[in-house]
């Protein structure tokens, strides 16, 4: 008989009005790595709340059993006692507390007479950061690390707890390749230390690689769980059971047509906004009516600086360069004169910097293009309402209607309101950042298909990305950034990952 | 998709089969009711708090033995109290863009004492003295407008410094000393009355005239959006339910009017306040301005990536309040009849508690007038009512702050419930 750390048994949760799990079952053995898959508002997150605590015993139906006994959690206090500790995408770290600081905080170290003993907190830090292999200092503050590297205090900070079940949300989403595979790395290392892992990803070649066992959810319904080791279980056959049909391909076919340039950007230079240091440096590129062209970069290369500066250089201090809008020099210096020119970005943030998340979606559709809709200052209401209503019908979001709550959708309807909002100021340039970050793949193929559709019509658009086999896949032509340098330029059929990586990673052997 | 529920004559469908129709039909009053549900969820900070008003109003009257909706005494919470919701409607835009304004008791003072100085020192004439105070308000507000908006300190330090500077100014322009009275003119902003334009028998017509005039203002105004919404194939609620909503206002205003009538008629602070609250409420829900002021308080970076230009908003909001503070200075200053270097003390708390017992949000991004003027009201009428009952001084202090943290703690507890549902 199988070992299990941890059993959910008929899990079901409701909220008014909607039922999130019906009578979910998961079942994990002990010192594995057990993937969660399944579309967003499949009922992940939700799962995870109920098993961390967040959701209290009682709030929902069946039952949880750790090592065999039954739980009922009225906190994450109590989950956590037990051993069951939850690393959220979100990170929760406090950015001026030092990394040491961070792994004890609400767990102090704590000496003679209650007080702090620092000398061995940073000492017990240091012996964790080793464990967990970050270089860095205990002293050093969170918020002057990379993402990646907080996400690794995070877990130092979950091992301090004695930790038997560790569970991460997307734990990979905003890292780099290199910063993933170390994660991956570390958690396999966990592993042969008898800890179990829970990992929430949307990055299936990376559940394929890791995890032994894999559940998929859809529609707050256990689908079925994989044996990894089975040997017809590859991505394809996890994208199957998310969806509940087949994928012809990840990425929608489209003709080629480009036509005349629309934007050209020359010797693009732009200062980091304190520092005396050059973040984007002599930049060129161009876009023609109908294509998509890629800028793939590593973290750090400068990708959404060099965007967010050309978009009415709303990042960084300008120093030099030029900006051609079909043919003329164009000069915004701020991002309603972007707009106005016909540019448009929509963020790699959405939730931070793209929507108005206590609104609904009417008024973020119109947001970027309110004029659009008034006269002599005074907004039409009911025109901004069908302008949403066919937003929401063209783009198929998923939403009870436009009066809905932006902050209760899920992330690719989000992602539907960011464009609807970008498409209504009619630009002639889309720059996308990170179009299909933290979204399933379902919404991926959907938003892959508006691009499609936006070139058919003649516009230009650039998509920044991490995932290469993305921009591989949809785009024309795809630009290389490492450290603020365009290293290169290759036309897709050209390119592949491996010679994308060498052009992207130039630079920094230079610099070595 | 047919979105509109409710008859709609004229419009039968004609090139669909029944079960069809019976479908669309079902999908319509779907969508309505869940629309309905959704209006209810989404107002509920607000119906709270007109819940809380009515109760309040009627727990009164009970225990004053209807005093408190006596004819003279509702003119008197009128008069009392018409600053403090002139200064609200300028707060609750602040607050609804994220900031606050702690200044506003002291240009209360200053821009007073500047009228008070000109008219009564220097026998200027009456509308000198208000245009000057104006004036003075506008250049407070250009001078902290300047310090948030284009400085980026935020506005709690600005207006934290911008009270002690305007209340050290109030008192150089005074010597220290008060200054009273004022001309007759000045004094009839505050205390005037029109009345006896149209004669009546023990009342006053033309009050009676200028209630029926808003009350068919407000079906018409009423009847257009509707039509309009019905044009754009928007859910719109079923006549009766419109005529019904329509008879129950136009009583509560004919009986507000009918009291006015029979006491002193209609004061002037009424109208003045009557015009801001319909020019702000249309501003604040309508106007490209408005909905920028939502934007900003909602999410300053999407806002100002979405092309808002934050910094002149910002500004013109703080301009704005300078404004509304000039003119609260205005009819305060006729109200007491004078100057006095300590004029408008805690104003700006009276002020930011009706807009937080309204129902906006500590966080920005939340907020009505017509929510602020309702909880500047319902402290009104608290302290009417408790003054009237003889409520010691101190226990109506303590029962006003549990008002303001009970109302705030609501608006928390909905929140977190609003973000638990997913």
């Amino acid at each position: 008989m199988d070992d299990y750390i941890l059993e959910m048994r008929s899990i079901t949760k409701t909220f008014p009005g909607v039922k999130a799990l019906s009578d979910v079952s998961l079942a994990v053995r002990r010192g594995e790595v057990h993937a969660i898959c399944g579309e967003n508002g499949a009922g992940k997150s939700t799962l995870m709340k109920v098993l961390s605590g967040v959701y209290p015993a009682g709030t929902y139906e069946g039952e949880i059993l750790l090592d065999g006994e039954v739980q009922k959690f009225g906190s994450i206090r109590d989950s956590e006692h037990q051993g069951v500790v939850i690393i959220h995408q979100e990170l929760a770290l406090v950015p001026y507390l030092s990394i040491a600081e961070n792994i004890f905080l609400g767990n102090e170290r704590k000496g003679r007479a209650g007080l702090i003993d620092w000398n061995k907190a940073n000492a017990d830090a240091a012996a964790l950061l080793a464990e967990v292999g970050l270089a860095e200092n205990p002293v050093t503050p969170v918020g002057t690390l990379g993402v990646g590297k907080q996400q690794l205090v995070e877990i130092a900070k979950a091992i301090s707890k004695d930790v038997k079940l560790l569970i991460l949300d997307e734990p990979t989403a905003a890292l780099n390749d290199n910063d993933s595979a170390h994660l991956l790395d570390l958690l396999r290392r966990l592993r042969e230390r008898g800890i179990t892992s829970i990992i929430i990803s949307h990055k299936l070649n990376e559940i394929v690689a890791i995890a032994q066992h894999t559940t998929i959810i859809r529609d707050g319904k256990t689908v079925e769980t994989l044996d990894m080791a089975a040997p017809d279980v590859d991505t394809d056959r996890i994208i199957r059971g998310m969806v509940g049909r087949d994928l012809e391909s990840y990425y929608p076919d489209r003709e080629s047509h480009p036509g005349e340039e629309v934007l050209r950007v020359e010797d693009w230079t732009v200062k980091h906004p304190t520092q005396d240091r050059l973040v984007v440096d002599h930049a060129a590129f161009n876009v023609r009516a109908g294509e998509v062209i890629g800028i793939a970069g590593l973290m750090g290369a400068g990708r959404t600086e060099l965007a967010m500066s050309i978009f009415g250089r709303s990042y960084g201090r300008y120093q030099e360069g030029r900006v051609f809008v079909h043919g003329r020099e164009v000069k915004a210096r701020s991002v309603a004169e972007a707009i106005d020119h016909g540019i448009a970005y929509a963020t790699e943030d959405r939730k931070k910097y793209g929507l108005n998340l206590i609104e609904d979606i009417r008024r973020n559709v119109s947001a970027a293009a309110l004029s659009k809709l008034a006269t002599r200052g005074w907004v039409n209401g009911n025109e901004e309402t069908k302008v949403a209503e066919d937003s929401r019908r063209d783009m198929n979001i998923k939403a009870p209607s436009v009066s809905s709550i932006v902050g209760k959708l899920s992330g690719g309807n989000q992602q539907k309101v960011v464009l609807s909002k970008w498409l209504f100021t009619d630009p002639d340039v889309l720059i996308l950042d990170e179009p299909t970050r933290g979204i399933d793949v379902g919404a991926k193929y959907e938003i892959y298909t508006i691009i499609n559709k936006l070139v058919a019509a003649g516009k230009a658009v650039i998509v920044i990305s991490s995932e290469l086999p993305e921009l591989l896949g949809i785009c024309d032509r795809i630009y290389t950034l490492s450290a603020g340098r365009i290293t290169g330029e290759q036309p897709v059929r050209e390119a592949t990952q491996e010679s994308l990586m060498k052009l992207m990673t130039k630079e920094r052997e230079l610099a070595a | 998709m047919t979105r509109t529920v409710g008859p709609q004559p004229g419009e039968t469908e004609t090139n669909q089969t029944p079960a069809e129709v019976a479908d669309a039909q079902a999908q319509a009053t779907k969508v309505g009711t869940s629309d309905i549900r959704e209006l209810l969820t989404r107002n509920l900070r607000q119906s709270g708090i007109y819940v809380a008003f009515f109760v309040v109003v009627v727990l009164f009257a009970i225990l004053t033995g209807g005093t408190s909706l006596s004819p003279g005494n509702i003119t008197n919470i009128v008069l009392q109290y018409s600053y403090v919701l002139v200064l609200a409607i300028g707060m609750v835009i602040v607050i609804i863009a994220g900031h606050i304004d702690l200044s506003v008791g002291s240009v209360v003072a200053l821009t007073g004492a500047t009228s008070a100085v000109l008219v009564i020192r220097h026998g200027a004439p009456w509308w000198v003295g208000m245009l000057a105070a104006i004036a003075v308000g506008l250049a407070v507000g250009c001078w902290q407008g300047f310090w948030v908006a284009y400085v980026g300190i935020p506005a709690f330090i600005v207006t934290l410094a911008g009270m002690l500077i305007f209340r050290g100014l109030t008192l150089q322009v005074l010597d220290n000393i008060s200054l009273s009275p004022f001309t007759p003119q000045y004094q009839k902003v505050s205390s005037g009355f029109l009345n006896g334009l149209l004669g009546g028998n023990g009342y006053d017509a033309f009050t009676l005239l200028i209630g029926a005039l808003a009350v068919a203002g407000y079906a018409v105004s009423g009847f257009r959006t509707r039509v309009a919404r019905i044009r754009y194939k928007q859910p719109v609620e079923s006549f009766p339910l419109f005529v019904a909503r329509v008879v129950v206002v136009a009583a509560v205003v004919m009986y507000f009017a009918w009291q006015l009538a029979h006491a002193r008629g209609l004061p002037i602070v009424l109208i003045i306040l009557g015009v801001l609250i319909t020019v702000y409420g249309m501003i604040t829900k309508r106007s490209v301005f408005g909905r920028q002021v939502y934007a900003i308080g909602g999410n300053l970076a999407a806002a100002t990536l979405s092309g808002v230009k934050v910094k002149v908003v910002n500004f013109w909001i703080f301009v704005n309040m300078g404004f509304l503070a000039a003119v609260a200075g205005i009819i305060y200053s006729s109200r007491s009849n004078g100057a006095q270097p300590a004029a408008g003390q805690n104003f700006e708390l009276d002020a930011i508690a009706a807009a937080f017992i309204g129902g906006a949000a500590v966080t920005g991004g939340v907020g009505t007038v017509a929510g602020a003027m309702v909880g500047g009201l319902l402290v009104a009428v608290l302290s009417n009512g408790m003054q009237l009952q003889g409520v010691d001084q101190s226990i109506q202090s303590v029962i006003k702050g549990l008002i303001l943290l009970l109302a705030v703690a609501f608006d928390v507890y909905n929140k977190r419930r609003a973000g638990s549902s997913r």
